[in-house]
């Protein structure tokens, strides 16, 4: 028998502000995040969310996931608690780098005033699989939890984990996604040091003038649910993780491969996964990152994966225009501003694209929504999320 | 560091601390028990801390054994003031 996740409920905190609905209008709308340069999650406000004590037991990435969380839950219709077995609800959160802020703090703590000052929550602020701990604790679910650590794929990691074990039979449901709070002094600093970082501060995906990321934060949760336990208790579902796939590019510490080899292999087995053809597919929402490597490299994977005439028709745009990029959260929030404009059926834009670059051919969606012109055919989209280390996963997701 | 803390400053600033560790203000007092304020072990390492630095008493592990209120850790504080 087929076990499929559906999708119950999303929560996101981004730097366009708190809430996922509020990240897709406000992209949509071809509204930025990005001020000075970086992606901040500035209306995010920790006690409007959370206690004292889970504000205090927290690095600021496991608040943003609490946060999201939260928000999915109630979207989920999770108010009263998990509506099935907590033994059988599992949690599972992706991170590109954990409590960096924490440790960065405790490092000077330890430096100024000795290691006998050092606070006893850093170890536990500071572990990567933190946010999938704390979520877990908070609302009682027993089933497998733990972290995905694979820099800017932890988050599609995650959730096409989370889709697995529904699928396996090992959970019923689980609350997945991506965290990341890494603007702190280090990170940025060794980020720009590898010139990584855009110096122009502007987030220009597949623009000829793109420079480089624009770092952001926040936190991007899902629930997921086995479809016919969601339909007995009349769940609403917001749609389908349809198939999931990941590859390793095993090329470079950082640089993704220039033809795009792994990251076109994970397309392709994604769609496979989900018994569906290219032509299928009516929206990517691209990695996108508006660094020079990536973007060339994933025009390539795309144009590989779904040939040539499809890639040039399908609308293509990166979420990253509007909020920079969110590390192990971007997967996770890409997810959902994928599943968000397959719903509304409408292609959001990239940002900031003015000039094309040599090569880089496809539609990208420059600077204003447009409907998706699906017509009555399947609302099938794909997520591409690629990290340093050459980890490259891809989801399918399908809107009802 | 002050060697002339009076039992009063101590249990002043041991609520405030509680308060920082997000016990509820109105339910702080002597009798009160950490696990009725949801104060844990990782809290009270914390908690020594804060008298260490204030109060250069310095309190072990074993010392917090059998330390169930706040009024017991304020006794174990002021027992142990240079």
């Amino acid at each position: 028998m087929t076990r499929t996740p559906v999708i119950t409920g999303v929560g996101a905190v981004t730097p366009l502000g708190v809430g996922a609905r509020t990240l897709h209008e406000r992209w949509t709308a071809g509204r930025s995040g990005i001020e000075d340069g970086f992606g901040r999650a500035s209306e995010f406000e920790p006690t409007d969310h959370l206690s004292i004590k889970e504000v205090r037991r927290s690095d600021r990435f496991t608040q943003l996931a609490l946060a999201a969380a939260q928000e999915a839950l109630e979207d989920a219709g999770w108010d009263g608690g998990t509506p099935g077995d907590p033994d059988r609800t599992a949690c599972v959160i992706g991170t590109g780098i954990g409590g960096i802020g924490t440790l960065e703090g405790q490092h000077i703590v330890m430096r100024d005033q000795g290691a006998e000052r050092i606070s006893p929550l850093s170890i536990p602020l500071l572990m990567a699989n933190a946010a999938a701990g704390v979520v877990a604790m908070k609302h009682d679910l027993r089933g497998q939890s733990f972290g995905t650590v694979s820099a800017c794929a932890a988050g599609a990691h995650a959730i096409g984990t989370a889709a697995r074990l529904i699928a396996y039979g090992d959970a019923d449901s689980v609350v997945t996604g991506g965290s990341e709070a890494a603007i702190t002094p280090l990170a940025t600093a060794a980020f720009a040091k590898m010139d990584a970082l855009s110096d122009s501060g502007i987030s220009r995906p597949f623009d000829r003038r793109r420079d480089g990321f624009v770092m952001g934060e926040g936190a991007g949760i899902l629930v997921l649910e086995e479809e016919e336990a969601a339909k007995e208790r009349g769940a609403r579902i917001l749609g389908y993780v349809r198939g999931y796939a990941s590859t390793s590019d095993a090329h470079h510490l950082t640089a993704p491969e220039p033809s795009g080899r792994g990251a076109a292999k994970a397309i392709e087995l994604a769609l496979k996964d989900a018994d569906v053809s290219a032509d299928d597919i009516v929206y990517v929402n691209a990695h996108g990152t508006s660094t020079p490597l990536n973007d060339r490299s994933e025009t390539n994977a795309i144009k590989v994966a779904l040939g040539e005439e499809r890639a040039s028709q399908v609308p293509v745009s990166s979420t990253k225009s509007a909020i920079g990029h969110l590390l192990g959260a971007a997967g996770a929030v890409e997810a959902i501003a994928t599943l968000l404009a397959l719903r509304d059926r409408i292609a959001p834009p990239t940002l900031n694209y003015e000039e094309p670059d040599d090569g880089l051919d496809l539609d990208y969606v420059p600077n204003e929504a447009r409907p998706l012109q699906n017509g009555d055919a399947r609302a099938l989209g794909i997520s591409n999320a690629f990290g340093f280390g050459g980890h490259n996963a891809v989801l399918c997701l399908e809107a009802s | 560091m002050s060697t002339t803390a009076t039992r009063q400053e101590i249990e002043q600033r041991v609520f405030k601390a509680l308060e920082e560790f997000g016990a509820e203000p109105d339910q702080i007092s002597p009798d009160a028990e950490f696990e009725a304020l949801d104060v844990d072990s990782l809290d009270l390492v914390e908690l020594a801390q804060i008298v260490e630095e204030e109060y250069g008493v310095q309190l072990k592990g074993e010392d917090m054994e059998g330390v169930k209120t706040v009024g017991q850790a304020v006794d174990l504080v002021m027992s142990k003031l240079p």
